[in-house]
């Protein structure tokens, strides 16, 4: 399966996630070389071992963001990708930076993702229209099919569409309310543990999460991750330069990635996600299978992408998820661990960082950095990235060297 | 919603979907079909998104659908529905099998389930310069 030569996480930079940022703002650039200074020190690597870059959007430049990103680090590279999966993005940079080492295009990949504010912009001129704030994923330029089918309707950024999918779900296999506010509460209760989340030692109760207000029926506020300030980071190195990590190389032995639609109005079955086909691919490319996990690090940008996304990817037949869910602990030391950090649901989105978080926990807890909340004998795990609603998924299988 | 409303936003309409906005404008529903193979098309393209042909012709349908799934929002879901709120919001599967996203009218004292009758209704935005295509059930 694959090659021998498997691209390694050997490092990573996590800032705290946290509601309301007061600290100072920097532009994306600058966080870039901050990301990058503590993501390569906890590589135990330096600027002149990077020879690969992979970047998402970055708010001071629109066009040759790689370019920019080099430019600014001072370290000419020799593979440049730049990603645009919204939540995926994370996921689906580290894939890229993993298959170029094992292409031998190059030998140590720097990926990070900025989300602190930048900062206030002077210049009137210069700052985005105020539609950009409820658009969300939505595009409404002019040519754009949601500007023209989706935008009149209200059915604009991610709420109303992941709240449809659950609908449409519910009708079809009846509730999953309660496995709901479940993955919730379960996640609350591990992010409590985790200092960099924004609801550290917040845990809630189910009766809580069915207590809060209804958004978008059947979602409620607990349910959906409340945007926040952050940033991540992540290296990737050859075999051999994760020797000069001092931490447990965690391979990317498998990947897979599914994009099908931009709005859930024309997927093909709105209770079938894109991560079947990405997850299939990765465990097929890692030679492994879903009963094989020691830990899972789910994409969750609302609790009815956790419920999808275990039936999707093979743990439970469609329609089981709440069942399988009632079952299970998803905590840290439960039977069936599940975004031990606290997932987004618990640490907070801080943007497209928000992707990262998940890989990084996983590769936390397989280099056994996992401190109060470390899993035992935790040697493999799946992650998922999930972008727009549903729209594109990556799978990735984490392996401790 | 009630039947009296004006949608707050106009579509960015374009040329290519044109003949759609214009049958809505006269109460009619069109949809493309490819003659090549016999695909319905939506939203309007310039080609058949299932193979390619650009032999897409407009013919007049029933408009009639059933639902596929809907979401109520007691909130708005942007502030230009604020004074809609609550919305439901819906996609709807039409005869030929396409889908549409939309908003449902006339719910009241209605359980919306899956796959329930669906009948166009007709929409006109706030600045008059489209009208909606929105379902009530039939
Ligand atoms: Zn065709």
């Amino acid at each position: 399966m694959g090659t021998q030569r498997k691209g390694a996480i050997v490092g990573y930079a996590e800032w705290p996630t946290v509601r309301r940022y007061d600290g100072p703002r920097r532009f994306m650039l600058e966080q870039w070389m901050d990301l990058a200074a503590e993501a390569l020190a906890d590589a135990g690597l330096a600027l002149e071992d990077v020879d690969g870059l992979v970047c998402g959007t970055l708010r001071e430049a629109n066009m040759f963001v790689p370019a920019t990103v080099v430019e600014y680090l001072g370290q000419p590279v020799k593979f440049a990708e730049f990603v645009d999966l919204g939540g995926a993005t994370g996921t689906g940079m580290l894939w890229r930076a993993a298959a170029a080492i094992e292409l031998g295009l190059c030998d140590v990949v720097l990926c990070a993702l900025p989300g602190l504010p930048i900062p206030s912009n002077p210049d009137p001129r210069d700052r985005p229209p105020p539609e950009a704030r409820w658009l969300g994923s939505t595009s409404n330029a002019w040519g754009s099919p949601q500007a023209e089918f989706e935008v009149p309707f209200g059915n604009v950024a991610q709420n109303a569409g992941y709240a449809m999918i659950a609908a449409h779900y519910e009708a079809r296999f009846g509730s999953c309310e309660r496995a709901r506010a479940q993955i919730t509460t379960q996640q609350r209760a591990s992010a409590a543990l985790n200092p960099l989340a924004a609801f550290y030692e917040k845990p809630v109760t189910i009766d809580e999460v069915l207590a809060s207000p209804m958004i978008a029926e059947p979602l409620r506020l607990l349910e959906i991750v409340m945007p926040c300030a952050g940033g991540a980071a992540v290296v990737l190195a050859s075999p051999e330069k994760a020797k000069r990590s001092p931490h447990r190389p965690v391979q990317i032995t498998g990947y897979g990635e599914s994009l099908t639609i931009k709005t859930p109005t024309f997927a093909e079955d709105l209770a079938v996600t894109p991560v079947a086909a990405a997850a299939a691919t990765a465990f097929a490319r890692a030679g492994t299978t879903p009963a094989a996990m020691d830990l899972l690090a789910l994409y969750d940008c609302y609790t009815i992408t956790v419920l999808l996304t275990l039936e999707d990817a093979g743990f439970c037949p469609k329609g089981t998820g709440a069942a399988f869910l009632a079952e299970r602990d998803l905590a840290f030391d439960g039977d069936f661990p599940v975004n031990t950090h606290g997932g987004q649901l618990g640490v907070g989105q801080p943007g497209l960082a928000g992707g990262l978080l998940q890989p990084i926990e996983a590769a936390r807890q397989l280099m056994g950095r996992a401190g109060p909340r470390q899993v035992r004998d935790v040697n493999r795990a799946l992650v998922t990235g999930t972008g727009g609603v549903m729209s594109e998924q990556v799978a990735l299988i984490l392996e401790g060297a | 919603m009630t039947e009296t409303l004006l949608a707050p936003l106009a579509p960015k309409m374009t040329p290519t979907s044109a003949p759609f906005w214009a049958a809505l404008e006269e109460g009619r529903v069109v949809l493309q079909q490819c003659d090549a193979c016999e695909a319905w098309v939506f939203y309007p393209r310039p080609r058949c998104p299932r193979c390619l042909s650009a032999a897409l012709a407009w013919k007049p349908v029933s408009g009639r659908a059933t639902l596929t799934t809907w979401t109520h929002c007691p909130r708005p879901t942007a502030p230009p529905f604020t004074g809609l709120a609550p919305q439901t919001l819906a996609v709807v599967t039409l005869e030929e099998g396409v889908r549409m996203s939309t908003f449902l009218l006339e719910t009241a004292g209605r359980t919306l389930e899956l796959g329930m009758a669906l009948a166009p209704r007709f929409v006109p935005t706030e600045d008059g310069t489209a009208t909606l295509l929105a379902f009530a059930p039939a």
